[in-house]
């Protein structure tokens, strides 16, 4: 089982409330992880990677194990902690007033 | 009795403002999609519990949403909330903008510093749903392109002739970006779904088509725009938002950067009718709904200082088609005011005294129900306003 967290505007669009929960077939990488998030969840498609390009979306990172991952390349594989369920993979927005 | 439903865009989320055919007393939802950005929210003339909505954010982009009992619930097309998830690709992608690169090269345009950039799709600003057909709807983006939906906003189309046009390396953006914010259909023109739309964007000008989108013309003789270096250029002028009555399709007044104008050839020529306006800067401009050549608009003070004149929030109404004008100050604050009315923040109902509406970026939205003659608030301390639509309710 898969661990992840969204930030509190794509909680509320897809309608869930803290971590998500995902099967996720191998191998344990960014791309299957947010190809099942997206699959689970289909209104998610495009807020965190773009619907054309499929990049991760500017403004959003990608951690885990106090780790950023956001420009490790999207099919390498995920700590070993994600992948047994014992940490989560996190997407987080940039901090910005206004 | 009649009832008149207001839908407000702001930049934390929207609103429905609802009242009997007084417009006195006021019902307040929202917010709904609280926190992001809601550009625009349009009902369907054909079905008036159909409401389509933009919402977008510089973080997580842009989703368009639906409602199919006048506000109440909302959903994202082909995505219902709770419904199980099949195995395969996604039926539908209603947040999914691409253009028509097959049909048209995908050119470049300006950048502000004068080199080329590639297209880029970056939020919708306007969506203009079909007189006719409540599961058709236009969208205008940024960067500049039309959409047609023709399954209630599941899936999007380009209509790629307008991008296409060639002039393409000559549009450029303006201060809000390189943006389609201004889509009418004339119901005049063709049967069915409309032959004859027109488009705004700033900053490259206003376009026609007369084929259903197939191909288009920039209708921009007579603009002068002193700050680009032609400034009687075919393309590059900063239309800021064109309104048309329906009964007077061929009549057309433009709210530009600078200057107000009118068109009396369905825009093949345009001729200035800012009159005694105090600056004719602005963003908005609206048609009284019985009266053709009763129109409206809300002057800010310049380019660089985008708040009202003279700490006065003054709407002005022309009876006769434009130059002669008349300011309406009536319960409208008339010191220490210092607000924005952008593009699409002004609406008209059609109840047989017509109501007019404008939001600020102060986040007041203003009703009149005698032509403008009156103002009171409906809400006053909303977040900035982005735009306003009414739907007049049987």
């Amino acid at each position: 089982m898969i661990r992840v967290i969204v930030p509190q505007h794509l909680r509320t669009l897809a309608q869930v409330r803290g971590e998500v929960e995902l099967d996720v077939d191998s191998p344990i990488t960014q791309r299957s992880v947010l190809d099942a998030l997206e699959a689970r969840y289909p209104m998610l498609r495009g807020t965190i990677r773009d619907q054309i390009t499929q990049q991760r979306r500017p403004f959003l990172r990608f951690f885990a194990c106090e780790e950023d991952l956001s420009h490790e390349p999207p099919d390498a594989p995920l700590p070993d902690a994600v992948r047994s369920g014992a940490e989560p993979f996190i997407v987080i927005g940039a901090i910005a007033g206004g | 009795m009649s009832q008149v439903r207001v839908l407000v865009g702001t930049r934390k989320g929207a609103f429905v403002l609802t009242s009997d055919g007084k417009r006195e007393k006021w019902d307040v939802s929202g917010p709904h999609f609280a926190g992001w950005e809601m550009y625009h929210l349009k009902g369907s003339p054909a079905d008036p519990n159909r409401i389509y909505a933009s919402q977008t954010s510089g973080w997580y982009g842009q989703i368009i949403q639906r409602s199919d009992d006048g506000g109440k619930t909302w959903h994202q097309p082909g995505t219902p909330a709770g419904a199980p998830v099949v195995p395969g690709p996604p039926k539908s992608a209603s947040n999914k903008f691409a253009y028509d690169a097959s049909a048209r090269p995908l050119t470049t345009h300006q950048w502000y510093d004068g080199t080329q950039r590639p297209w880029e799709f970056k939020r919708v600003w306007h969506l203009e749903p079909s007189r006719t057909d409540p599961d058709t709807v236009y969208a205008g983006v940024e960067d500049a392109a039309l959409f047609r939906s023709t399954d209630g906003g599941e899936n999007w189309k380009e209509l790629p002739g307008l991008r296409g046009h060639g002039t393409g390396p000559k549009w450029q953006p303006g201060a809000g970006g390189m943006c389609l914010h201004t889509i009418i259909l004339d119901p005049s023109f063709g049967s069915g779904e409309p032959q004859r739309i027109y488009v705004a964007i700033s900053a490259a000008g206003a376009f026609r088509t007369d084929d259903g989108g197939a191909t288009w013309k920039p209708i921009n003789r007579g603009l002068y725009s002193q700050y680009i270096p032609d400034p009687r250029a075919e393309v590059g002028h900063c239309v800021h938002h064109v309104a048309m009555h329906p009964q007077r399709p061929n009549v057309l007044f433009m709210q530009k950067h600078w200057d107000v104008m009118r068109s009396n050839d369905a825009g093949d020529s345009w001729q200035e009718v800012s009159g005694n306006l105090p600056t004719d800067f602005g963003f908005v401009i609206d048609v009284h709904a019985h009266e053709p050549e009763t129109i409206y608009v809300v002057p800010i003070k310049s380019d660089s200082e985008h708040f009202v004149p003279d700490g006065k929030l003054r709407v002005f109404r022309s009876r006769t088609g434009g130059n002669e004008w008349e300011p309406l100050t009536k319960g409208l604050p008339q010191s220490n005011c210092y607000v924005n009315v952008l593009r699409d923040a002004m609406a008209v109902d059609s109840l047989d005294e017509c109501g007019v509406y404008f939001g600020t970026s102060g986040g007041q939205v203003y009703a009149s129900a005698d032509a403008g003659d009156s103002w009171a608030p409906i809400v006053r301390d909303l977040p900035g306003v982005l735009s306003v639509e009414v739907q007049t309710l049987a």
